[in-house]
């Protein structure tokens, strides 16, 4: 090729590739300067990408106006229990699943798989009614409790545990080791990889979940930070500045652990992915 | 697959128990697998099998969440429910926001992903900034695009001003509402659609390509031949998951143009916002879990029509 027409072709896709990254960024850029912006420069009828006299005056007022720290740790609480409680379920079953042959293991397999497809929202109707019956309104385990679980999680785990060589698992036996100690001492620490890529996968899913948190729970003090910023616009609807300080107040935790972890959480998602 | 009656394997010499022919060391192993799968069933039965059979049973009951009195109907709420202009409206909004939502998140990402796959500088710096949306929460999302969607003083309006376009209602007037909605959606999708091609046009080999060069195949040509079918499995997979997530679509429409959240916007009725609004505001139990059968039932026979339309023209 030439040196000319591969420098214009550079040029023409970093063009398509610039513009299509500004569309992405600007809804960001907007949430950070509309709450930097002082609530009378808002309403005039101007396009900035900087305020002309940036100030703290909404961060301060929302501080004060909703417990974020609570927010913060009632969500954090509840991605947590998610998240260890599928890693245990899906190592362990999909332990099972990938090096054992016992009578019904088809059929356990093909339920845990045949709920996978059906989303939440259409069987949260009775989901709701089982909680109330069991007195979990308003708690923290009405609220984690359809996160307990995730059938992809055990469909994950076990492809990869099928990849640990049966002669490791023999080896431990020949040693006189338990089953739930080859679990404990041979799976588990081979696992690492694919827990954490699970573990990132179910934070991910607690943290955004909304419509659950909203139906099961009425009390303040338990709201996750989807659930305290919805509120929160509820009640200053229209006064951009709070509320857009609120969602950078919301984000900036996501944003910060992505940029950390970003390529587990992007490796997570595409495994996540691979189950088609 | 062996049969479901053989044991695994057998390490110490079997000690047979002489009535039933299993060695005890695989009693031993079919009882750690019970008591392993116990606990991960309970909770699979409970969190998932009970409610899923409930819904589908409710469906046939005039269930009130209020009163626990229950009468069954039969297909008594399906026939309602298909003479409710509420139903009806939530339904083509949601068909339109899933079908405009899979094509323009598609061919978007698609187009995306082959440009950012041309061996470029800064292609991990791309594909950074376009999954931001992805990870972000749907909540502070719609708060902003509330704002840049505001007709008066939102960002959107004060550029098309800027451009000498008058400003539009976005989410105000009825078919609007719709177009902003489905523009949110595809903004925030984008980025997850895009790395899945990345990944499926990475395991394209190499070799293919070279070859078709070689051959003095075209640019459009390659596309058409090699990328397009070996990719089918992954624009297959990507299809599916967008109608899936566009079908359960709630919190854009419920943040964005509820008067619950106090929005001088016109409401974008969706299914699953339907579902939710007789299921707990209207306690109609019976009447939203027979919606739930009707979403469930469309989003099977969708996914089904899906895979037989891309494996079918091999």
């Amino acid at each position: 090729m030439v040196g000319g027409t591969n420098w214009l072709r550079s040029l023409a896709l970093h063009s398509i590739l610039i513009a299509a990254a500004a569309l992405m960024l600007l809804p960001f850029v907007w949430m950070l300067t509309t709450s930097l912006t002082p609530s009378a420069e808002i309403l005039t009828p101007s396009l900035r990408l900087w305020p002309r006299t940036p100030t703290l005056q909404h961060y301060w007022e929302v501080v004060q106006a909703a417990p974020w720290l609570r927010y913060f740790w009632n969500t954090l609480v509840v991605s947590t229990a998610s998240a260890l409680a599928i890693l245990f379920t899906s190592s362990l079953a999909g332990f099972i699943f990938a090096k054992y042959r016992f009578p019904g293991r088809n059929l356990l397999f093909i339920i845990i798989l045949g709920t996978a497809m059906i989303p939440f929202e259409s069987y949260m109707i009775p989901f709701y009614l089982q909680m109330k019956a069991l007195d979990w309104i308003n708690t923290y385990q009405g609220i984690a409790a359809p996160l307990l679980i995730m059938s992809f999680g055990i469909f994950f785990m076990r492809q990869s545990i099928m990849t640990i060589p049966d002669e490791l698992l023999d080896a431990a036996r020949i040693d006189g080791a338990t089953e739930f100690y080859i679990y404990r001492r041979v799976i588990l620490p081979l696992s690492k990889p694919a827990l954490g890529a699970l573990a990132i996968l179910a934070v991910q899913n607690a943290w955004a979940f909304f419509i659950w948190p909203m139906i099961v729970t009425s009390d303040r003090s338990l709201f996750t930070m989807e659930l305290g910023l919805a509120m929160f616009q509820r009640a200053f609807t229209v006064d951009y500045g709070r509320i857009t300080a609120g969602s950078v107040i919301t984000v900036i935790p996501v944003l910060i652990a992505f940029l950390i972890l970003r390529r587990s959480i992007i490796r997570g998602v595409t495994l996540a992915g691979m189950k088609g | 697959m062996a049969s479901v009656n053989e044991p695994a394997r057998e390490l110490t010499a079997p000690a047979p128990v002489a009535h039933l022919g299993i060695s005890r060391r695989t009693l031993g192993v079919y009882l750690f697998c019970y008591l392993g799968l116990a606990p991960v069933l309970v909770l699979f039965v409970y969190l998932r099998v009970i409610p899923i059979i409930t819904t589908l049973a409710a469906g046939f009951y005039n269930w009130d969440m209020i009163r626990p009195i229950r009468v069954f109907l039969g297909l008594g709420n399906y026939i309602e429910l298909l003479r409710d202009p509420n139903f009806q409206n939530a339904l083509s909004n949601t068909a339109i926001l899933a079908a405009g939502s899979v094509i323009l998140g598609t061919v978007l990402a698609l187009g995306l992903a082959v440009t950012v796959n041309a061996r470029i500088t800064g292609a991990p710096i791309y594909q950074l900034i376009y999954f931001l949306p992805v990870v972000t929460p749907w909540v502070p999302v719609t708060v902003v695009w509330k704002w840049i969607y505001d007709a008066r003083y939102g960002p959107l309006n004060q550029a098309l001003a800027a451009l000498g376009i008058p400003g539009q209602a976005w989410l105000v007037e009825d078919r609007l509402a719709l177009i902003s909605i489905l523009i949110v959606m595809v903004w925030k999708t984008l980025g997850y659609n895009l790395i899945m091609f990345l990944v499926g046009l990475n395991n394209i080999p190499q070799e293919y390509y070279e070859a078709a060069v070689v051959d003095g195949a075209r640019g459009s040509t390659i596309f058409r031949y090699i990328t397009l079918p070996l990719l089918k499995p992954m624009l297959l997979f990507v299809v599916v998951i967008s109608t899936i997530n566009a079908f359960n679509v709630f919190t854009p429409v419920f943040m964005m143009t509820s008067d619950i959240q106090g929005a001088a916007a016109k409401l974008v009725r969706t299914l699953v916002y339907d579902m939710w609004e007789n299921g707990f505001r209207y306690f109609r139990v019976g009447y939203a879990s027979a919606e739930a059968a009707l979403l469930l039932l469309i989003v099977l026979v969708l996914t089904l029509m899906n895979m037989r339309l891309f494996r079918e023209d091999r």
